[in-house]
């Protein structure tokens, strides 16, 4: 039965690395309905900016604020090149821009620091916490229970920010009816600003975990994939689905993988979660907390 | 009048010279790839194998008088486009492409009927299809120095060495991690008829695409108490494992992985986590070999070099691409032996692969004693070596655990033949009669 558990736990705390990714996208469709296909590429961009500045003498502390920094004039420029040109286009065409913009950030990520494969050390060490594994047998990593630690602090300072402060409540304002927000004077174009930059935040805080966790590469772009299923599970509106799905997904394709993968022949953990979101799809199709649409006929 | 027609004489004279000269060009098409998730792979080798390739232009003028020029095209490790890339190159130079080194099984796969057909021949440098190491049903592909199935029974070799005896392997369990992908699963049939030859039971665990998540694979290993890991990655998949297995406390010194997983790339991100584990490698690490002391001389001196990040040089990965130069240049220098010292076509190349011989004595002329190993190809062949050295990483460097451990070849040679058989079959195609080859020049 501990076994059981530690799979569990395992998962659980996968699940919240994935919730991490799965945050900056909950932001960007949130506030503006965009289902931002680029935000892989964001994480890997800041975890390449955050190493490749460190490799150029800055120390840890200067690299960090300087890689916000970029983040967020990269949000405020993404906000401004592609996608204030083309408000009132179709969903679907916004979307296609989030797929070429993926490319290009990728592009230009390796143009600008290259394409070598980084490590990156933030002084966790991702080895099993020797009291719980002495107690229970169990090993449970205390990188893994820091990532989850940090990621509580971000969902809370998040929640802070859209409920406590003027432009958070401006912000689900604009969440919940762009006309309306508009009507009342709430500059719209702004805010959209304002949240691709706090997505950049959040894809750094994504970059330097999964970085910490995986090595900094290309493979970090790949982490979105992951995240896929999360927002089906929880929401694409909701940052509190976007927890639950993680945990939900992280706890169930592991387990997966353990109890049922060796009956089929294993590797079923990239495929699990996406047949698990397809089966909530046709019962919840807004996800666990995502906000039920009601439409006139 | 009379000077724009002397300009003009001199323009067509010009363009002559020119054209005479691009005919006396050897051209090798550098299909890799510099970008997206393998670009540390495809950057390292095709940096050490222009590099080489540069060299010899510089300090030899080329091979045989004959310079040696390329051009790069970018795969991305991608199928499709590693096809585009070579219809794209298979005519340019005077006798169009010599050689394709696809640098990816998935490629090799694609372009085994078409390289046939064009009469290029693919050079897959441990990587590819195994069986094509029968060069009477795969005459046109050439998998040197050491395939798979190869590497993996020496990897069972250095296992039982470890254990004191082969006799000692009998009732170890052995976990097979592989990237759940062809190139993955290749080893399977191999390890499986190994468990059964020396009594030990092996357990395959897969882990899907591309690997950057592991903690149910490893959980799995802790459940399973394995004595030894086989770790058979590809780029993010090989950290995470290292990673991962740190955070179940399996230790690092009883996983071996294959040669795609033990470059500085794969163990330099996992930090602490590397420590102690040990990787199959069919070259060595390390710039001071006289054949890289070459390069910087001919190469960096001059600016040419590829590697923009110079500490690379010297790694397991560009001394792989060195490794492609050599067999490259090498095959090139036995093709001209027969066909004289001018552009060998694909056809010709193909005829200087299949006798290509570099012994020690060859190995030491190059600067490259200990290097990589003897490699002796034939018709019959197109592996050429098969043995392998065991490297383990001491948190900084790859350090050479054995000398050169040979194949179980009893077990390997007709699991190969009876694969290419059925490929022939499949193919309906005849296989060669390696008795009615002509004999080296």
């Amino acid at each position: 039965m501990s076994f059981f558990f530690e799979v569990l736990i395992g998962g659980l705390l996968s699940g919240v690395m994935y919730s991490l990714v799965a945050l900056g996208f909950v932001l960007i469709y949130k506030a503006s309905g965009v289902f931002n296909f680029a935000q892989g590429s964001l994480v890997f961009f800041a975890a390449l900016t955050f190493v490749g500045l460190r490799e150029h003498g800055f120390n840890s502390a200067l690299a960090l604020l300087a890689t916000l920094g970029v983040m967020i004039v990269l949000g405020l420029l993404i906000e401004r090149i592609v996608l204030r040109p083309l408000v009132n286009q179709p969903q679907i065409t916004l979307f296609m821009a989030t797929i070429g913009l993926s490319f290009v950030i990728e592009g230009f990520a390796q143009l600008l620091w290259g394409a070598n494969v980084r490590g990156l050390e933030l002084g966790i060490q991702d080895e099993p916490i020797e009291q719980i594994t002495t107690y229970t047998g169990m090993n449970v990593s205390k990188f893994d229970l820091s990532a989850a630690g940090i990621a509580a602090l971000l969902v809370t300072g998040l929640a802070l920010f859209f409920s406590r402060t003027r432009i958070g409540r401006a912000l689900r304002a604009v969440a919940d009816d762009h006309q309306a927000a508009l009507a009342v004077g709430i500059p719209l174009q702004q805010i959209w600003g304002i949240v691709w930059a706090v997505a950049g935040f959040v894809a750094l805080v994504a970059g330097l975990l999964w970085g910490a966790r995986n090595g900094v590469q290309f493979a970090l772009t790949f982490v979105a994939l992951k995240a896929l299923p999360v927002l089906i599970l929880g929401g694409f509106e909701s940052i509190p689905g976007a927890i639950v799905g993680g945990l939900i997904v992280g706890a169930s394709e592991k387990l997966a993988e353990v109890y049922l993968g060796p009956y089929v022949g294993g590797g079923i953990e990239g495929w699990f979660p996406y047949v698990l979101a397809l089966v909530f799809l046709l019962f919840r199709p807004e996800g666990l907390f995502g906000e039920k649409h009601i439409d006139r006929v | 009048m009379k000077s724009v027609k002397s300009a003009l004489l001199g323009l067509a004279l010009l363009g002559v010279a020119a054209s005479a000269h691009a005919q006396n060009e050897q051209f090798i098409p550098m299909n890799g790839y510099w970008v997206g998730p393998y670009a540390a792979g495809g950057s390292g080798i095709f940096g050490g194998f222009i590099d080489y390739i540069n060299m010899i232009n510089a300090r030899d003028g080329g091979v045989g008088g004959v310079k040696l020029t390329y051009e790069k095209c970018e795969t991305e490790y991608n199928n499709a486009r590693g096809v585009e890339c070579y219809e794209r190159e298979k005519k340019k130079g005077p006798t169009g492409a010599t050689v394709i080194h696809p640098l990816s099984t998935g490629i090799t796969y694609s372009l085994i009927d078409k390289a046939a057909a064009d009469k290029i021949p693919i050079i897959s440098l441990g990587y590819g299809r195994t069986d094509a190491s029968d060069g009477r049903v795969f005459p046109y592909v050439f998998p040197l120095i050491t395939n798979y199935w190869s590497q993996n029974t020496a990897k069972i070799k250095f296992i039982g060495m470890r254990e004191g005896g082969m006799d000692k392997l009998k009732g170890l369990t052995i976990v097979n991690i592989y990237h759940d992908s062809a190139y993955g699963k290749e080893t399977i049939p191999i390890l499986d008829a190994q468990a059964k030859k020396y009594g030990f039971t092996v357990k395959h665990i897969p882990v899907p695409h591309p690997g950057n998540e592991q903690g149910s694979q490893w959980l799995q290993v802790r459940q399973i108490k394995p004595d030894w890991v086989i770790l058979r990655g590809w780029g993010v998949m090989n950290p995470t494992a290292l990673k991962a297995a740190a955070k179940i406390g399996y230790p690092r010194d009883r996983i071996i992985g294959v040669w795609w997983s033990g470059a500085e790339e794969d163990t330099i991100p996992a930090g602490d986590a590397a420590k102690g584990y040990i990787a199959a490698g069919f070259n060595v690490a390390g710039a001071n070999f006289p054949v890289i002391q070459d390069i910087k001389k001919y190469v960096y001196t001059k600016f040419k070099g590829e590697m923009e990040d110079q500490t690379r040089i010297g790694s397991i990965y560009y001394n792989r691409g060195v490794v492609h130069g050599i067999v490259t240049v090498e095959a090139i220098r036995k093709g001209q032996e027969k066909f004289g010292k001018k552009p060998l076509t694909g056809e010709q190349m193909r005829w200087g692969i299949e006798n290509l011989q570099i012994s020690e004595a060859r190995l030491k002329e190059l600067g490259a004693t200990g290097f990589m190993q003897p490699l002796k190809v034939s018709c019959m062949d197109h592996e050429g070596g098969g043995a392998v050295k065991f490297l383990q990483w001491d948190g900084n460097k790859w350090n050479a655990i054995t000398d050169w451990i040979q194949p179980d070849r009893e077990l390997v040679r007709p699991m190969i033949e009876q694969s290419a058989a059925a490929y022939a079959k499949e193919k309906n195609l005849t296989p060669r009669d390696c008795t009615k080859e002509a004999p080296p020049a």
